[in-house]
């Protein structure tokens, strides 16, 4: 088969692919299969230890773990900030982890907000975004959710700059990571209650909110309007 | 008497004549007006489903083009569909969009709003109004309010939360069931969902 004759192939296939779905996630069974596998462990694991988490402890206490676990965050964030050139807001994060690291408590108090250093949301996928590399297609990760494949290859970068997973001894980043894991379950309950009440297909609907939202962080939340679909 | 009736009528149609509430203004008003009440009633704090719905009816509602939202969700298939069709597709949409609010508005009275200046241009009949929920140690999530100017001012045709707009969300997933069960497929769904809503669940109250 000639390279020309493949390309014209490929070309029907994907044309065949885009009329069964949405173009964005040809592996759409598969994801679906990965999702059930997630709610499962979410229903069964997650989320009652996110309620237990949330009915033992005051308020004010998750207040603090939250803060904790989002100053150990904000270096990485610095540091994303400043691999897409964005010198002001990197010097913003860095701010925030002086003022919360010491006046705060080790980041249980986020005095630097109440001062007007804003916190951020950086990531490697979204430097890689802010270089040029498109999405990929969607996918949905065991046990870690939504994503797509350009974020997915960046994940083991964020890995490498997480100060719990790179944490030692061992036994102190899983109690960490533990920890962190059900705080931000606990965080969510409300919202996937909404989702639960909203969506009429879950899948497509956790799908396209979280595509939008991933849209919105890379643009810092000012994305280009997308054009209206041609119909 | 016959001097105040006169000067009645002419304050109405002062108001009548003026110039609509500028958007932002609207939404200012609107928002605190909600916040208000949830401050300072316990039944809507503690989710009383019944009181919150109405709230939204009364309060938000009015300020909503949820004919104009049902149509961009539907899309394309919007003007296929027969007035009866419309109608119901309209109805069933604006009954979900009121659950699923009500269902996350306990949450509204204890948050902080930072009302964003509005960009807008003399004779703009379209604009965004932006403002920002402020909360202690999390990002701030934007939430913008698409609206056009009409007779009855203005009204909101899209809303977007952390940047996910509603109707896009709404026009993907309908636009999937339309596709396999058609408009009808559609209208039973919503219907469906909200009958299901409406159902006592086992976690009611949580």
């Amino acid at each position: 088969m000639s390279a020309r004759s493949l390309l014209i192939a490929l070309a029907l296939l994907a044309a065949g692919c885009a009329t069964n779905g949405d173009p964005r996630d040809p592996l759409e069974s598969l994801n679906r299969g990965v999702q059930a596998f997630n709610d499962v462990v979410d229903e069964n694991a997650l989320q009652p230890a996110a309620r237990l988490y949330r009915n033992v402890t005051p308020s004010g206490f998750r207040d603090g773990v939250r803060n904790f676990f989002n100053n150990l965050d904000d270096l990485y964030i610095g540091a994303n900030n400043l691999l897409q050139g964005k010198v002001e807001q990197a010097m913003g994060d860095l701010m925030r982890v002086a003022v919360n690291t010491t006046l705060g408590f080790f980041g249980v108090i986020d005095w630097a907000s109440d001062m007007g250093l804003e916190k951020h949301n950086e990531d490697f996928g979204q430097t890689l975004a802010r270089w040029g590399v498109g999405d990929g297609v969607y996918l949905v990760l065991p046990l870690l959710g939504p994503s797509t494949l350009r974020d997915a290859a960046a994940l083991p970068v964020d890995w490498e700059g997480d100060p719990v997973l790179v944490h030692t001894p061992v036994d102190e980043r899983n109690a960490l990571t533990v920890t962190r894991v059900v705080a931000r379950r606990a965080d969510l309950l409300g919202a996937s209650r909404t989702l639960e009440e909203a969506a009429l297909d879950r899948y497509v609907f956790l799908r396209e909110s979280w595509l939008q939202r991933r849209r919105s962080q890379v643009y810092d939340g000012r994305p280009p309007r997308e054009r209206p679909p041609a119909d | 008497m016959k001097r105040m009736l006169a000067a009645a009528l002419a304050l109405v149609a002062g108001a009548a004549l003026a110039e609509p509430l500028a958007p932002d203004a609207l939404v200012r008003d609107v928002m605190l007006d909600i916040q208000r009440f949830i401050v300072t009633d316990k039944d809507l704090q503690e989710g009383d489903r019944a009181k919150t719905i109405r709230l939204i009816e009364d309060k938000a509602l009015p300020h909503f083009n949820h004919v104009g939202m049902t149509a961009l969700a539907v899309g394309v298939h919007w003007r296929k569909a027969t007035p009866e069709q419309k109608k119901r597709l309209a109805d069933a949409f604006r009954t979900l969009l009121v659950r699923t609010y009500a269902s996350s508005l306990s949450a509204f009275g204890n948050q902080k709003f930072e009302f964003r200046p509005l960009r807008m241009k003399p004779g703009d009949t379209d604009v965004t109004v932006e403002v920002r929920v402020l909360q202690s140690g999390a990002q701030p999530v934007p939430v913008e309010y698409d609206m056009e100017k009409t007779a009855r001012g203005w009204q909101v045709y899209d809303v977007r939360v952390g940047g996910i707009s509603l109707v896009v969300n709404y026009r993907t997933e309908f636009a999937t069931i339309v596709r396999d069960k058609g408009v009808d497929g559609l209208i039973a769904a919503l219907e469906e969902k909200n009958r299901s809503m409406d159902a006592p669940r086992a976690d009611a109250g949580k």
